[in-house]
């Protein structure tokens, strides 16, 4: 499965690119999962995810067609 | 309801008269508002310009989620939310939030609650650059003393 991958803020720039297509050979992949195969590295606490748009956390199983997004804590208002 | 996200300058003032026309007139008793807006120093830099970035969609959603609880929670007519995107110098006005009310009380808490919660869940991110020259992304959000205790109340 191809999971849409977009990176915000000073996440974007330490990534450099704003978003990616990552594939895996397998239907079940967790948020902690693409997060390692992305940055070989477990997904750390000061970075947030969002899939299709409502927080999560790094045990979240993805769907096919779903957006992922990470980014650093956020800092409006 | 309504939530707004601009990417040019904009009057909160003339926002809030206008938003008021769309509304039945002489129903309510009171609004409540808060504007934000850019200092020129943060954590003792001084700052000549920022950008603001967002997350498309995801900011809209969360916005308006808070202005539904707030709706939902509180006896209040109709709330507003004007959040800028993109680049801004110090005065000029971040986020604008209107709470329109038969009275005062419910009108305030509802006010508190949005901003609270929009500073808290929705996706924005500060970058500032200094008169330095430096550029950099702000990593948290001043702390308001309170919101801690009035979000455990919540």
């Amino acid at each position: 499965m191809d999971i849409k991958v977009r990176f915000f803020a000073s996440l974007r720039d330490k990534m450099g690119r704003a978003d990616d297509k990552v594939s895996f050979d397998k239907d079940e992949v967790t948020v902690g999962e693409l997060w390692e195969k992305l940055s070989d590295s477990p997904l750390p606490d000061s970075i947030l995810v969002a899939v299709n748009m409502e927080y999560t956390d790094a045990s979240h199983c993805i769907k096919p067609g779903d957006e992922v997004a990470f980014f650093p804590p956020v800092t409006g208002g | 309801m309504k939530v707004v996200i601009e990417s040019e300058g904009f009057d909160p003032y003339k926002a809030i008269v206008d938003y008021e026309k769309t509304m039945p007139q002489g129903k309510h008793g009171g609004i409540v508002t808060f504007l934000g807006t850019m200092r020129d120093f943060n954590d003792g830099e001084d700052v000549q310009s920022m950008h603001l970035d967002h997350y498309p969609g995801m900011t809209e959603k969360h916005i308006e989620r808070v202005s539904q609880e707030a709706m939902d929670r509180w006896d209040i007519m109709d709330t507003f939310v004007v959040h800028r995107v993109g680049d801004m110098v110090p005065g000029d006005p971040i986020v604008l939030i209107a709470v329109w009310a038969a009275h005062r009380a419910d009108s305030f808490d509802a006010c508190r609650y949005i901003i609270n919660y929009l500073k808290q869940d929705a996706p924005f991110w500060k970058c500032e650059i200094t008169k330095s020259g430096d550029k950099h992304w702000v990593e948290h959000n001043s702390e308001d003393p309170g919101v801690a205790q009035r979000v455990a109340n919540d």
